[in-house]
């Protein structure tokens, strides 16, 4: 865990953090999703969240986000709860979600129109756009990017707004392998400059030992913490080395995917 | 590092390469075709009153000596010669169109005089009448537009509460899709009663005929937003506001273009009718008028200038389409 003084990012504290959605074939019982998660993050860590599909990830980013609210539990930033969506807490999605209507630099700009904050703050647009190497690209419309660019305007789009904790779900997910490494190393750049508090849902293991201070593995839905692994490796991390490949089968082992104990899954 | 990324970017097609030996096939296409239409017209005419087709021997004389001359002056000025290059077979077959209408009806008289009649009586009608068509179309334009913009601020307005709000939604579409589809034509008899004075009739005929499916398309459009566009605007802080006039209505822009579209039609055939039973004035009271006197080439007359007002009409919209769907460009093509 690394932490400096300038961070920009907040402590994210989750408390038995309990939600369920009703289910659309049984209009009497409710799916259970998340019986109650409890973890911190410290201000400027980057923690990934593994976890087989549909076992709730995406459910605790929403709640986190305040874009919905959880049945029991709760969830601080600073000690604050959360009472709903800000632009304290941004979301970047596996599809990027640009406004197709907007050119690229009205998409970045968009972080500071919502908040009626454009004028005094349009200097920083010109940052942004230079921080993910989007100056070339500011009046093309979104279905002109490639995936990768479009994702780098999405990020620059949520940081635009300096969030405290900045939520990833599955961003690098859709890429192909190569622009996804890149990514990888500019989404850590855009994190060691701003010490932004970091969630990361992935399904890429390699990616979560890559990138974060700890990895949190949940269980099958409904959703609970497995196991919290700890990466201490010096960053930059290279991916081929003994200790980068032990973590690998340590948590595919945990997932139950290491070769031969494939056939012990229980359910 | 950012190869792959950059030749994602799409560059606009070059124009196609137009030589100068393809401009004078142009030349030899379309002079031929009015050459054509200007011979038979003076074989069709010989028996007409010289008066009547006075106006278009010279019609037809100009257009070919136009023809003639851009023929040649295409091969210095590409521009031109781009345009008429696109351009030459429709030109030609309009020419060729002109030729078989007159050879229908004042060459072999094939259809019926006096309702008939042809190109050249009907341009006669349209110079001599002029100041009456002028008058009518002013005052049918005032009364379109007047009606049309009334009726889109009202079906913005009531579409974009439909879509925004489930309450409103709720008691707001089963009216809508009970009332809505009436076609506006079909209150004529109750508005002759209600309102004092035809025009303001008129008006509003025509406002609830484009009302209806501005609304339609404009709610739809609006509930149909994306989900996600919605949810990242808020995580970006934006307020109500910004989410139903920065999000919501930009994603709706393609649905609210084609309500747009479908009550600029239903604007047109209710002027028409309005002005046929009801208000004095207007293209639509001037061709019953000129029915009423059998003055066929003045109908056909009017239906010209129709035909050119309302496809006007519809062009300046599809400008304003392309000019606010800008973003859309190479990903929807209608």
């Amino acid at each position: 865990m690394v932490m400096t003084t300038d961070a920009e990012g907040s402590t994210l504290q989750l408390r038995d953090v309990r939600k369920s959605f009703p289910d659309p074939g049984d209009p009497i019982n409710r799916r259970l999703v998340l019986p109650g998660i409890s973890v911190t993050l410290a201000a400027g860590e980057l923690v990934s969240l593994i976890g087989p599909s549909g076992c709730g990830k995406s459910t605790l980013l929403r709640l986190i986000a305040g874009l919905d609210f959880p049945d029991s539990g709760e969830l601080l930033v600073d000690g604050q709860s959360i009472p709903g969506p800000s632009a304290e807490r941004g979301l970047v999605f596996q599809d990027p979600n640009l406004f197709p209507w907007l050119t690229v630099r009205r998409n970045i700009e968009a972080g500071l129109a919502a908040r009626g904050v454009l004028q005094q703050k349009r200097s920083e647009v010109k940052e942004f756009m230079r921080l993910v190497g989007l100056e070339a690209f500011a009046d093309a419309y979104p279905h002109h990017l490639s995936g990768g660019m479009a994702q780098r305007v999405a990020l620059a789009r949520a940081l635009i707004n300096h969030p405290k904790v900045l939520l990833l779900d599955e961003p690098l997910g859709a890429l192909d392998a190569f622009t996804r490494m890149r990514m990888q190393d500019e989404v850590l750049r855009l994190w060691q400059n701003r010490r932004t508090t970091m969630l990361l849902v992935t399904h890429d293991i390699d990616e979560a030992i890559y990138m974060s201070d700890r990895i949190i593995i949940l269980t099958q839905r409904p959703g609970t913490i497995e196991q919290i692994i700890p990466i201490a490796l010096d960053r930059p991390r290279d991916r081929s080395s003994s200790d980068f490949l032990s973590l690998r089968s340590e948590i595919l082992e945990l997932l139950h995917f290491a070769g031969n104990r494939s056939s012990q899954v229980t359910a | 590092m950012r190869n792959g990324d950059e030749t994602a970017v799409i560059l606009p097609p070059k124009p196609l390469p137009v030589s100068v030996a393809a401009s004078l096939r142009t030349l030899s296409i379309f002079a031929g075709a009015v050459a054509l239409a200007v011979v038979v017209h003076l074989i069709a005419s010989k028996n007409e009153p010289p008066l009547e087709t006075r106006f278009y021997t010279i019609f037809l004389c100009s257009v070919l000596v136009i023809a003639l001359i851009t023929a040649p002056s295409q091969i210095f000025w590409p521009r031109l010669r781009r345009w008429r290059q696109t351009l030459h077979p429709i030109l030609a077959a309009t020419a060729l169109l002109l030729c078989l209408w007159e050879v229908v009806t004042s060459g072999v008289r094939l259809l019926p005089l006096p309702y008939f009649p042809g190109p050249a009586k009907v341009l006669h009608s349209l110079i001599t009448d002029r100041m009456l068509l002028f008058d009518s179309t002013w005052h049918s334009l005032i009364l379109l537009l007047s009606g049309y913009a009334l009726g889109v601020i009202a079906g913005l307005i009531t579409g974009l509460c439909i879509g925004w709000s489930p309450p409103v939604r709720y008691w707001g579409m089963p009216l809508l899709k009970v009332v809505g589809p009436i076609p506006a034509t079909a209150w004529i008899p109750l508005a002759m009663v209600v309102s004092p004075s035809a025009l303001i009739s008129a008006v509003a005929l025509i406002a609830l005929a484009v009302w209806f499916p501005v609304t339609m398309l404009t709610a739809s459009g609006i509930s149909n937003t994306r989900a996600s566009y919605l949810d990242v605007a808020r995580t970006l802080g934006a307020g109500r506001g910004y989410l139903i006039f920065r999000v919501a209505v930009p994603a709706a822009l393609p649905n609210i273009f084609i309500g747009l579209f479908m009550g600029l039609g239903a604007s047109f055939l209710t002027l028409v009718v309005a002005e046929t039973v009801g208000v004095k004035s207007g293209l639509g009271w001037y061709l019953s008028w000129a029915q009423g006197w059998a003055e066929y080439g003045k109908v056909f007359a009017t239906l010209v200038i129709m035909a050119a007002f309302f496809s006007t009409i519809m062009t300046a919209l599809f400008k304003v389409r392309d000019r606010m769907l800008v973003w859309q460009k190479g990903v929807i093509k209608w």
